[in-house]
């Protein structure tokens, strides 16, 4: 154990992790055995590493009893793939990838189309296809309280109607752990287990438990464009330059990760996760700032999640 | 920090998971309430803000949209920091509960901003579910309002120890010491009908920060701590680790014929490998063989930790039983008292049927009996028929089967149940128990050596109830007496109840009214489960006209022994018929509540098997019935 994780194990953050680390592995030991077909949303970023950590830890010596389900809009850092395949396969459980066919056949992208459209087409509508494809009447996410203020009044199991739609203001009531999962026909939930962390407890839990994350997390040297003041990283050569515009060599990384085009980096030098967790815990910034597609409005997440977004 | 915890620390880390939950010290959950306008959310934007949890990009979003929508004039409006959904800030109410985050070097802390509207009350009831503390704000202008009695008195409900009353906008009446001390002897007068451990009331500006995070210097007077000190530092009192112990199983754990461990967070005490342990509700007693963690396995447990148990004998044990210790067992009833939080639109009404989650158990129940509801004003009780939104009651219920469970004075987690409806599967209401009630107190099952599977082998076939629903004079006996008397040539074991048999014996005292038919249903499920239980094939032909009372026979048994067959005849054609006669009575008005007539008749939505009269003869009919229970009996 490392130097960090040794000091932080003796101190009261321990008791902090434990509560959220035992209250998210009942929450899925709840969906496994009250719902007929749940599925785990996995979006290769850190919160779902955690996640399928947690769910390894709930079940164990079990697998996880349900399969992995990534909804992917093809832009994803080419990084993010390769981790994503390989976290399947160590945590012995089937992968689903989702991919909407329709929109990759109208070319729709982010750099054609926007944030918002490519977002509503590859992501929104996407996920609702595989979750109507597979008859999913659960799915767990990896959505934390502290991110966002619409998300701040979810429900840890949250009703969607058969539209996939959420109704924040009809929403179950939720007392106690006593967590109502029950669903009518085409009627699903969205759980979300870590909806009580923050980010520094993320942070903290994965130093804590050596989570393995992808390398896009820790500080490196990458090609980078200045953009609409964000960094953006060239991953691939799908991201035409603008006029006037030159990749630079910068020391950077990732505090969430999505469609490497919609995703900012952060000039850093945290290079090991004790340095990530240092950073964090000091950090000036909210995470989601490095997301093209909540910075339009204030209620633009709000908005996404009545649509269906997650 | 004190030694005593320093050393309790120590031993922790010999044993890293066993502490978790039971020292509190590193999290608190406290909620928010009060009145419109009280400030409950600026109060929670200034702790974020002063305990500088926010980022520069939430800062210059809140500036932003502090000009737009803002009421603070030039200043920042903390407020719209934490009312989150779009609704809420154009109207400038909290219409729903809101989870807040924050840490200082002393504490993690979870907030509960709970809506102060009349209507919205439900939401505080959630918010106070899960907190340790309550703070109640009071705008000092107003002093203590109806609402702040309300949310007095939810807290006290729902088991908060620890009061904080925020007396806010202490700027707007001056700062004046007398106005606080006022407001302090009014609500002491409020609280002196409960049981809060502590009670602190501190004057403070939400809006300018005094008292909130930092002493103020316009409150001299004031020697108590600042709401953030107090929160900081309060001890919030968790024996649980020596209360009696129980573990609510949530998930059967069978990886393989080798493996099978009872998954579940425990809900109070501790347990080592080689402790006694008994399943509550069989009395079915066994050993813990080993303590099961990703992590490894435990020398011991407690509180709070989710964990798996394997146990050294193979026992029948299952989701909704509770493992506890031979000499610390719950109580196990199918009837208690409790106090109920309604929170639908639509009244709680005593007979009918819901669906009651309690622990890991989900049960039909219904209430037999509200015994009074409480003024949340004045805290008289008042007589009443049913409970509407945001009233509280308590209520005598009768579950469909016998659970474990606690005071909810004693331990909340197996204690606290939730009422969900089971059309809508909507959450309805909140529960908390006070006591067992009648016979079944403390009469703990004996596990029977006679079971049903020895009266399954005996008889050489499985019990099954046939449930034939129907209008009166749709065919109900007719087919049932086929059926049986074919079930009989082929060696089954049957027996029959009929609606007129049963209702000139057991049930001679029930008439037929809607509480009289539930009564007469409920017992007539009571009889088929015996017969069942003793390995018979039962058919029942009763009219049983109310969906509600049909699932609950339903829920009576295991999963596919029921088997409703709905003897569908148009009312015209059971009238022409009219066998007894009774159609031509209840026409000329003779019988009153007559079903189809003046009372009405639920049809199955779904049955197992629907007879169409018109269409077949009951010889058929009686032959798809027995056909369909020969090839369930395969399945």
């Amino acid at each position: 154990m490392n130097e960090i994780a040794a000091t932080m194990r003796g101190t009261r953050f321990m008791d902090h992790l434990d509560r959220l680390e035992n209250e998210s592995i009942e929450i899925m030991r709840e969906v496994a055995a009250e719902t007929r077909n749940p599925v785990m949303l996995y979006s290769v970023g850190k919160d779902s590493s955690v996640m399928l950590h947690l769910a390894q830890k709930a079940f164990h010596p079990s697998a996880p009893p349900f399969p992995l389900m990534h909804v992917d809009t093809t832009w994803k850092f080419k990084e993010m793939y390769r981790f994503r395949d390989e976290a399947a396969k160590r945590a012995g459980m089937r992968l689903i990838v989702h991919i909407n066919q329709q929109g990759v056949a109208d070319g729709v992208g982010p750099i054609t189309h926007g944030s918002a459209y490519h977002t509503q087409v590859m992501k929104t509508e996407s996920l609702k296809q595989a979750l109507d494809l597979y008859k999913f009447d659960a799915a767990f996410g990896g959505a934390r309280r502290d991110e966002e203020k619409s998300r701040a009044k979810e429900r840890v199991f949250s009703f969607r109607s058969e539209t996939h739609a959420w109704d924040p203001k009809n929403q179950r009531p939720e007392l106690w752990n006593l967590y109502n999962a029950r669903v009518r026909g085409r009627e699903s939930m969205r759980v979300f287990p870590l909806s009580n962390w923050t980010e520094a407890d993320i942070w903290q839990y994965i130093l804590r438990e050596d989570i393995p994350i992808p390398s896009l997390y820790f500080a490196a040297e990458r090609p980078i464009v200045h953009r609409d003041g964000m960094l953006i990283m060239l991953d691939d050569d799908r991201l035409p330059l603008e006029p006037g515009e030159a990749p630079q060599m910068l020391m950077v990384r990732f505090r969430t990760l999505g469609c490497y085009p919609l995703t900012g980096a952060v000039l850093s030098t945290a290079t090991t996760l004790e340095e990530i967790v240092r950073e964090t815990l000091g950090a000036t910034t909210s995470e989601r700032q490095g997301r093209v597609i909540d910075r339009d409005e204030a209620s633009a997440m709000e908005k996404k999640k009545r649509e269906g977004y997650f | 920090m004190d030694d005593a915890m320093q050393d309790t620390r120590a031993q922790d880390r010999a044993t890293p998971l066993a502490y978790a939950g039971a020292a509190a010290g590193g999290m608190l959950r406290f909620l928010t309430c009060g009145s419109v306008d009280d400030g409950k959310s600026t109060l929670i934007g200034r702790l974020l803000y002063d305990s500088k949890q926010l980022f520069e990009d939430q800062v210059s979003t809140l500036e932003r949209d502090s000009r737009k929508h803002g009421t603070a004039g030039e200043e920042i409006d903390f407020a719209l920091l934490v009312d989150g959904l779009e609704a809420e800030r154009e109207q400038g109410i909290t219409i729903d509960v809101a989870y807040r985050f924050f840490a200082t070097e002393r504490r993690s802390f979870i907030v509960a901003d709970t809506p102060g509207h009349e209507q919205y009350t439900r939401n505080m009831a959630t918010g106070a579910s899960t907190a340790d503390l309550a703070v109640l704000l009071v705008d000092a202008r107003l002093g203590v309002l109806t609402q702040t009695r309300r949310h007095a008195f939810i807290a006290s409900l729902l088991g908060i120890r620890h009061l904080v009353l925020a007396v806010n906008k202490i700027d707007l009446v001056g700062f004046d010491q007398d106005r606080f001390d006022e407001i302090c002897a009014d609500f002491r007068g409020v609280v002196d009908n409960f049981s809060f451990t502590t009670v602190t009331p501190i004057p403070l500006s939400a809006r300018f920060g005094d008292n909130v995070t930092s002493r103020s210097e316009n409150t001299p007077w004031y020697a108590g701590p600042t709401l953030l000190e107090h929160l900081e530092t309060i001890e919030v009192d968790n024996d649980l680790a020596d209360r009696p112990f129980r573990l609510p199983v949530q998930w059967v754990n069978r990886p393989n014929l080798d493996f099978r461990g009872f998954s579940g967070t425990i809900a109070s005490g501790a347990i080592r490998p080689g402790d006694a342990v008994t399943v509550a509700s069989s009395g079915v007693r066994s050993t813990v063989a080993r303590i099961v963690t990703y992590d490894g396995d435990l020398d011991r447990a407690g509180p709070g930790q989710a964990v798996t148990l394997t146990l050294a004998d193979e026992v029948d044990c299952s989701r909704g039983d509770i493992l506890v210790r031979p000499e610390q067992r719950p109580e196990v009833s199918d009837q208690f008292s409790a106090h109920i939080v309604w929170m639908s639109e639509t009244p709680m009404l005593p007979g009918r049927v819901y669906l009651l989650k309690i622990g890991t158990r989900s049960v039909a129940a219904s209430v037999t009996d509200i015994r009074h509801k409480i003024d949340v004003n004045s805290f008289q009780q008042i007589a009443t028929k049913s409970l509407a939104l945001n009233e509280v009651g308590v209520c005598h219920l009768s579950l469909a089967s016998a659970v474990a469970f606690d005071s909810y004075e004693e331990n909340h987690r197996t204690g606290a149940f939730i009422v969900i409806d089971r059309q809508s599967n909507a959450t309805v209401g909140a529960g908390m128990v006070q006591f067992g009630l009648r016979r079944a107190t403390n009469v703990h099952h004996q596990a029977m050596t006679i079971d049903k599977a020895a009266h399954i082998r005996l008889n050489g076939h499985r019990p099954f109830v046939l449930w034939f629903t129907g209008l009166s004079g749709s065919g109900k006996s007719t087919i049932a007496n086929l059926v049986e008397a074919k079930l009989y040539s082929l060696g089954y074991r049957t027996y029959a109840l009929d609606g007129d048999n049963v209702r000139h014996g057991l049930n001679k005292d029930l008439g037929f009214t809607d509480a009289d038919r539930v009564e007469n249903i409920r017992r007539v499920a009571e009889v088929a489960k015996l017969f069942s239980d003793a390995g018979v094939l039962t058919l029942v032909s009763f009219i049983s006209p109310f969906r509600a009372e049909r699932q609950m026979a339903r829920d009576l048994m295991p999963p596919g022994e029921f088997i409703e067959i709905f003897v569908d005849t148009p009312i015209d054609v059971c009238r022409q018929r009219d066998p007894k006669g009774l159609y031509r009575k209840a026409d000329a008005g003779q019988i009153t509540n007559f079903t189809g007539i003046s009372s009405p008749y639920e049809a199955p939505v779904n049955p197992d098997l629907h007879l169409e009269t018109v269409r077949a003869d009951p010889v058929e009919l009686a032959e798809r019935v027995v056909k369909f229970l020969i090839d369930r009996e395969e399945e």
